[in-house]
């Protein structure tokens, strides 16, 4: 009885939160029907509009492709192959994560002007988001027993075959669900495609959001916007499958043997050179560069005054985020469900709206509802968890996958209560995760442009805008400070995302 | 799977302890403690809703706050999202006065009857027809249309005559834009009022088809120096600030004043006006006054902006030419329509 009215407050509480996520959806909804079908038909069919669904399309028909093959190899080489110095390359490769993809754009454009358009954007943008599938690729191939593979083997499959048909099928959540991070990313990507002069439906709505505010056609792409969304998320179901990946107990597991590479060595070598020659040397070594230029006075006061802002903004947000999650990440885990998924599937789409369509709904509310909640330092904090919760919810899953009710349900027959349960059996697994996602979330959040620009109270200023700002003006080397204090903020949780592929073992 | 969780655990303690400390740390590094109030406006401080440069904004509230003691905060935005932002807030909108970088998003907030006359010594700081015959708002600096060219790939009697011909196919791809701001849109509606519908829409169609599309004044003068098209259309001052800093942006060009009265001499306002809502009237009236004083647009000049002062007998930057010089078409400023010009851009697919 117990458990079950403890299941019904998760349940209300997953709802609660879901609920909250969808509004700014409802706002746009409702704001795009105020004007009207034949106006919205008028709108929408024209050619404009398909130019942006066209150029939509092909950058998601590139990069999300682009991002997993790359992002699924590296990890492969650098967790199951006899690569030389994995370890520095499993970090090299977590790294590009410390380089905000607008600080990668921006060195881009003033590395190589000419490169601007589809190809920079595809190239900028496949560089910065191919470690959202190298992260949980690695991690899973790490805690992986090689056991069944080597069952695969015994039974005369060939290593390939071994490999597609034991791990591989492991790796299908891993890999479905850093593919959604990637195509949720470029749906609301902004910085690097205005840099790159590339317009999709993300740039389209800030030009609308620049001329008119929140009206009503800014809320028609917006909704457009919306479906493609609905679109991903439902791919994303069907790749990811059913098959559920934890096991009870971990046994007596001991590292795989890793493959040899015999005359693959070298040029295993050269691409993750390459990879990780374009993905972080590139804008770190051009943000140092322009770092040169830009010491002047008062420089320090004001890095030191923006940076507490974004430090502090972040920390908020991760914690929120977190904290919004888990009733669903939970939920999910024991009561996968149609309802559960709609749940956990309806918080991811607001964060596939650009976060100047969420600030604007926020907006909207607040002036119309929630006066004294305007401009406040607690709505900016709910936008950032309604823009990234799947981050959080991403990382809340992986690590619940490996906390199987069983473990839970063994505990409570011992006689723990359920906070006992929750503080002595749960937490201690999916602690790590809890960590991984709140780190996402900071990360995302300290580098988070248009929802601050929208909500944050007067006088905020962080990292983010001071380097759109100058960025902007095409002051690169005024912009360069503002980079390098991102950078640099980032590199923390980055290490502490590599010891979590660590310790998946 | 995940065996000795508990070891883990231990060993990441400290590491999270550092990453929470850090915010704390830097806060306290923060020399003046100002962070702590970074998250709330200040009570009792003119709140300025500022869509102006932001170094312009800034020299002029500081030195009126140093003049007048009045604390004042910033907030800063676009022109035309700004001015939607107000009417969106209404009556109940935290801002006390509003500055803009062009007049249409100052008759967005006045057309919603959102602003406050402003006191009559201030309208008659201005130079003539520099305010509106409705009293609600004043300029507060002005900027000039102009053609950038490269000298390398253009020469100067190759230029058109009027803004109009770069709709002809012979220059197609040979000129760039930045259609998406609101200097652009600003000059629009310059042309809408002077050229009325039918050419206006014809020109933005030729634009859509046949221009280079930048992000803004500075990316389409930058490429016009890196020769990527030879002509370009923006404001003055963009060039003006290059040259007296390093010329890295614009050593090989030069600027083109259409000049005869045509839509491409098209002279912007920058506007300021006071918000009717607001709770410190008198204050932002002071703001306002001084603002466009002799002192307040000798700020504006010496803030090196290289925008117009508009100030009765206050003399601008003497690089730059005279506001008569320039010759501008007679639009009247003050009945600039944004809402078509948006119309307008939208049907020819560039918004």
């Amino acid at each position: 009885m117990r458990a079950s009215s403890r299941s019904r407050g998760v349940a209300v509480a997953a709802t609660l939160v879901a609920a909250l996520t969808v509004l700014p959806l409802v706002v746009v909804l409702l704001d795009a029907s105020s004007a009207g079908v034949e106006e919205a038909v008028d709108y929408l069919v024209r050619p404009r509009v398909g130019e942006l669904l066209a150029n939509t399309g092909l950058l998601m028909g590139v990069t999300v492709p682009a991002t997993v093959v790359l992002g699924t190899l590296a990890a492969w080489l650098v967790e199951r192959t006899a690569l030389p110095w994995a370890g520095l390359w499993r970090t090299l490769l977590l790294a590009p994560l410390a380089v905000p993809a607008f600080v990668s754009a921006y060195a881009w454009v003033t590395v190589a002007p000419w490169l601007t358009g589809f190809g920079g954007a595809a190239l900028v943008t496949t560089l910065a988001y191919f470690p959202f599938v190298f992260l949980p690729v690695a991690a899973l191939l790490r805690s992986l027993d090689p056991a069944e593979e080597e069952v695969a083997r015994s039974l005369g499959l060939s290593p390939t075959r071994a490999v597609v048909r034991t791990v591989l099928p492991r790796l299908r959540p891993a890999i479905s669900g850093g593919a959604l991070l990637v195509a949720l990313h470029l749906l609301a990507e902004y910085g690097v495609l205005e840099m790159m002069r590339f317009q999709t439906f993300t740039t389209a709505i800030m030009q609308r959001y620049a001329v008119g505010f929140s009206d009503a056609s800014g809320s028609l792409l917006a909704s457009v916007l919306l479906g493609l969304c609905l679109l991903v998320l439902t791919l994303e179901v069907v790749a990811r499958g059913r098959r559920r990946v934890s096991r009870v107990g971990a046994g007596t597991q001991r590292p795989a043997t890793r493959a040899r590479l015999g005359g693959w060595t070298a040029p295993a070598l050269v691409m993750l050179g390459t990879l990780v020659g374009l993905a972080l040397v590139v804008p770190v070594a051009t943000v140092l560069r322009w770092l040169g230029s830009a010491i002047g006075d008062g420089l320090v006061d004001d890095l030191l005054t923006v940076t507490a802002s974004t430090v502090l903004l972040a920390l908020l947000g991760g914690l929120a985020a977190v904290v919004a999650a888990l009733p669903g990440a939970w939920l999910l885990n024991r009561r996968r469900s149609a309802l559960t998924v709609l749940l956990e599937r309806s918080t991811y789409l607001a964060s596939a709206l650009p976060g100047v369509v969420v600030g604007l709904a926020l907006v909207t509310l607040a002036i119309d509802w929630a006066r004294p909640l305007y401009q406040t330092l607690a709505l900016t904090v709910l936008a950032y968890a309604i823009l990234f919760l799947p981050r959080a919810m991403v990382a809340l899953r992986a690590g619940l996958a490996a906390a199987p009710p069983e473990l839970s349900e063994a505990s409570r027959s011992l006689g723990l209560g359920g906070p006992a349960t929750l503080v002595r059996v749960v937490l201690p697994l999916i602690g790590p995760s809890v960590l991984t996602g709140f780190v996402l979330v900071s990360l995302a959040v300290s580098t988070e442009l248009t929802a601050t620009l929208l909500l944050a109270p007067t006088g905020t200023d962080t990292l983010a805008l001071a380097f759109w700002r100058e960025t902007s003006a095409l002051d690169y080397a005024a912009a360069a400070p503002y980079a390098a204090v991102m950078i640099v903020l980032s590199v923390p949780l980055t290490l502490l995302l590599r010891r979590q592929i660590l310790e998946e073992r | 799977m995940k065996r000795k969780p508990f070891v883990s655990r231990q060993h990441r303690r400290p590491l999270v302890a550092a990453l929470l400390a850090l915010p704390l740390a830097l806060t306290a590094c923060s020399t003046d403690g100002e962070s702590e109030d970074a998250f709330a406006a200040e009570p009792g401080a003119l709140q300025i809703y500022s869509s102006q440069h932001r170094d312009v904004t800034q020299a002029w509230a500081e030195a009126f706050t140093e003049k007048t003691g009045i604390e004042t905060q910033v907030r800063e935005g676009q022109d035309s999202s700004m001015g939607h932002m107000i009417v969106e807030e209404g009556e109940a909108s935290p801002a006390d006065v509003f500055l803009t970088e062009n007049s249409p998003a100052m008759t967005v907030v006045e057309r919603a009857d959102l602003l406050a006359p402003v006191d009559e010594e201030t309208q008659a700081q201005v130079r003539d027809g520099m305010a509106p015959s409705s009293g609600r708002w004043t300029a507060v600096a002005a900027r000039s249309t102009v053609l950038v060219y490269n000298t390398e790939m253009i020469s100067e009697d190759e230029l058109p005559d009027s803004i109009m011909d770069l709709a002809d196919p012979e220059w197609a791809g040979q000129w760039g834009a930045a259609p998406g701001g609101a200097d652009f849109q600003a000059i629009m509606a310059g042309m809408l009022a002077d050229r009325g519908e039918e050419e206006t829409r014809a020109w933005l169609e030729a634009l859509a088809e046949n221009s280079e599309v930048y992000q803004n004044n500075i990316a389409t003068m930058k490429a016009v120096n890196a020769g990527e098209v030879p002509v370009g259309i923006m404001y003055h001052y963009y060039w003006y600030r290059d040259q007296a800093g390093d010329k890295e942006g614009s050593a090989n060009t030069q600027l083109h004043y259409f000049g005869q009265q045509d839509p491409g001499a098209f002279v912007s306002l920058s506007a300021g006006g006071v918000l009717e809502s607001s709770d410190m009237p008198d204050e932002a009236q002071q703001f306002l006054a001084y603002v466009t004083s002799p002192e307040g647009q000798q700020v504006l000049v010496d803030s090196g902006s290289m925008e117009y002062a508009v100030g009765a007998g206050v003399e601008s930057d003497p690089a730059l030419p005279t506001l008569d010089e320039l010759d501008a078409p007679p639009v009247d400023p003050f009945t600039l329509n944004s809402d078509t010009v948006m119309e307008l851009m939208t049907d020819a697919s560039i918004l």
